[in-house]
């Protein structure tokens, strides 16, 4: 089976950039349960010599997923909300290390 | 060179911001912060009796002004009081900025005493924080507090300084700018047409006014929208006073508790014209049969509010004001006699009726004289509840900001400490602060604080010895099983306010009534007004929670009978 097919979820990527600071994971993750947003994945790590860090986000692409998006903009650490498509491969290439 | 310690560059930084006062309790972890203050000579520190009154002082300070306020709590238990007015700003967008003080730095994170995670705590209920890491950042993190607040959205900020921060000697070279709002972003101009086209074409429309469109300050501007074009108006519990309430065209409030004709008018719009308003479920009722036949436009700063309960057919994301500015020339003058008919005939059949009262006071015929007794622009605080609501039905609100009331969270113990905080901020006006017994007792320590600062604020104490809401809800909708919602004990708060230094009037007395609301409300400083409420007097007409505005209980015009029909055993989902 392969990874598509296994993540038949409609499903989408966002791509977060946010200034790197110990508390933007907690705002980021704190949105998303406090609105009962679900993510399915989240990926982070510093970019642009530190001072950026991406947040790479596998999420449900249903009726809110707009509003998550919108949402997340307001965050006062978000600086860019970018949306890929489902089979982005930053998260197919990770399939890999999450076998059970 | 500039020399100053962490506290002494807040103090000063907060001086530029133009702030004067901040309300406050001090503690081991602000101390350097309150040692910087007592130098300041443009700040007034007032000293709450309970954080959350402190929170709620500023609030009411930045409600009545529309200017971002302050307050200051130490660590631990300090920042823990301070949440829920926090969170309370959070839901209303209120700009306040709260400073918290916090253990040293080095101690962070090892459970020292008074330590709480202030930070990860007040992420779900500010519009941002920050947790300062050196004295040097505070030179960029006020005047960026200010600015967030202001912004937008209004909002709480919070600010964590660590207790080393507060002390460490820093040298810079200047001063930063104080931090203002940004610019609202321009409103589409095709945006504006369509909304424009859509109006004119409507047979039946509706404007729908909230704390949005009071924040911006579009109240004149809706006015004359609705006077050119003549749309019906009906503003939101955090709306009220955004037009006069009794001007010819308003609606008065809708929803849960509004008089009948408003949920119907609403029931038979064409085009809902909705600013700065968020579909609260208070106001919509079930929103899937909210104005059931209406086109919608909605206006927010939001944009996360566009599309977030009800979808719009035309969303514009802008302020309220420079939106409904843009749309007025565009707008055709029309008379609409058939709405206008219709509307009226709806007012005249299904009014607000007077709320039945077993006891000797009426409240909305207390509400009333007590408003006809003060100035027409006289600030108005509530506490949450009933008195909340009699006061929401019949105050006759005439300009925005006029009445505090904590809309969103729904706080007991709003009242008093927002009332001051207003009375601080318009020093000399009379504020008064309609309140329950219960709400009362949740911030009754600030009664001496009103006591101590002079504070021009009118209690008055709507007493009915009960949780008078839920206790209508138990009658209502659990088969009145009344359960832990009235008093056995009693407060003399007659005698409680006097304990504080605050004189207190009975209305208790049918003879004298008057005469003690008139010495009451002619008196400088703060006094209490108590005015014995009957337990089984219900606001109505009321939206049963969860169901559809139409489906509206008791309130019925020729209606006068003391109790209500039972309406349901079990609460409708
Ligand atoms: C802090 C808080 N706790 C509980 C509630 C739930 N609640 C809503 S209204 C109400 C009763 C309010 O009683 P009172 O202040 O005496 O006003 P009344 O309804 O009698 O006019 C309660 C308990 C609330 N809104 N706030």
């Amino acid at each position: 089976m392969n990874a598509i097919q296994k993540n038949r979820c409609q499903c989408a990527t966002l791509e977060l950039t946010v200034h790197n600071h110990p508390g933007v994971m907690s705002h980021v993750c704190g949105m998303f349960s406090r609105r009962a947003f679900n993510v399915e994945g989240i990926l982070c790590m510093p970019a642009n010599g530190g001072d950026r860090s991406s947040i790479w986000l596998k999420v449900r692409a249903n009726g809110r997923l707009e509003q998550m998006i919108k949402q997340l903009t307001k965050l006062e650490d978000v600086v860019e909300v970018c949306r890929h498509d489902a089979d982005h491969e930053v998260f197919l290439r990770l399939e890999d290390f999450f076998r059970v | 060179m500039i020399q100053r310690t962490g506290a002494q560059t807040i103090v000063e930084l907060l001086e530029r911001q133009g702030v004067t006062i901040v309300p406050g309790i001090p503690g081991g972890a602000n101390l350097p912060l309150y040692d910087a203050l007592s130098r300041s000579k443009r700040i007034r520190h007032v000293l709450a009796r309970h954080e959350q009154g402190a929170g709620f002082m500023a609030q009411g300070m930045a409600r009545a002004t529309g200017e971002t306020s302050v307050c200051f709590a130490t660590s631990g238990p300090g920042a823990t009081n301070l949440i829920t007015a926090i969170a309370d700003a959070k839901l209303d967008s209120i700009p306040i900025v709260a400073i918290t003080g916090q253990v040293p730095g080095s101690l962070i994170g090892s459970d020292a005493f008074q330590e709480v995670d202030t930070y990860g705590m007040s992420i779900p209920v500010t519009k941002h924080n920050f947790l300062v890491r050196s004295a040097r950042e505070l030179l960029r993190v006020i005047p960026d507090a200010f600015r967030i607040a202001a912004s937008g959205r209004p909002g709480p900020v919070l600010i964590d300084v660590p207790k080393d921060v507060q002390t460490e000697v820093i040298e810079f070279e200047s001063w930063p700018e104080p931090g203002r709002a940004d610019p609202s972003p321009a409103v589409d101009a095709l945006d504006v047409a369509r909304a424009a086209d859509m109006i004119n074409e409507s047979q039946r429309p509706v404007l729908y006014i909230g704390g949005g469109a009071v924040c911006s300050g579009a109240g004149e501007a809706i006015r004359r929208l609705a006077e050119k074009a003549c749309i019906p108006t009906t503003m939101t519990l955090m709306g009220l006073g955004a037009i006069p309430v009794d001007h010819p065209l308003s609606l008065r409030m809708l929803g849960m508790h509004a008089a009948r004709y408003t949920n119907m008018a609403l029931e038979d719009c064409d085009l809902l014209i909705a600013a700065g308003v968020r579909f609260d479920d208070r106001a919509t009722g079930k929103v899937a049969e909210f104005c059931p036949t209406a086109k919608v436009i909605h206006v927010d700063i939001d944009p996360s509010e566009l599309d977030k309960i009800k979808s719009a057919h035309l969303g514009i994301e802008g302020d309220a004001r420079e939106a409904v500015e843009a749309l007025l020339p565009q707008v055709h003058k029309s008379g609409r006699t058939k709405w206008m008919d219709h509307v009226g005939r709806l007012k005249a059949a299904y009014p607000l009726v007077a709320a039945a009262s077993g006891g000797p006071l009426s409240p909305h015929r207390l509400v009333r004289t007590i408003s006809e007794l003060l100035k027409r622009d006289a600030c108005v605080a509530t506490d949450v509840g009933q008195h909340q609501m009699w006061v929401a039905q019949v105050y006759p609100f005439n300009r925005p900001r006029q009445l505090l009331t904590s809309g969103g969270l729904g706080t007991m113990g709003f009242g008093l400490p927002a009332a001051i905080g207003a009375a601080l901020a318009h020093p000399g006006d009379p504020v008064v602060c309609f309140t329950g017994d219960g709400s009362l007792l949740m911030n009754i320590q600030e009664l001496a604080t009103a006591a101590e600062e002079a504070s021009n604020v009118k209690v008055v104490l709507m007493n009915n010895n009960s949780l008078g809401l839920v206790h209508q809800q138990q009658n209502l909708f659990y088969g009145n099983r009344i359960f832990g919602s009235d008093y056995v004990c009693h407060v003399d708060f007659l005698k409680v306010a006097e304990g504080f230094g605050v004189p207190a009037f009975d209305m208790g007395q049918p003879d004298s009534q008057h005469s003690a609301l008139e010495q009451a409300l002619s008196l400088d400083g703060p006094c209490l007004i108590h005015a014995p409420i009957d337990v089984g007097t219900q606001v109505l007409p009321m939206v049963p929670p969860g169901a559809a505005n139409r489906d509206m209980i008791g309130g019925e015009n020729g209606h006068t009978h003391h109790s209500v029909p039972q309406h349901a055993a079990t609460v409708p989902a």
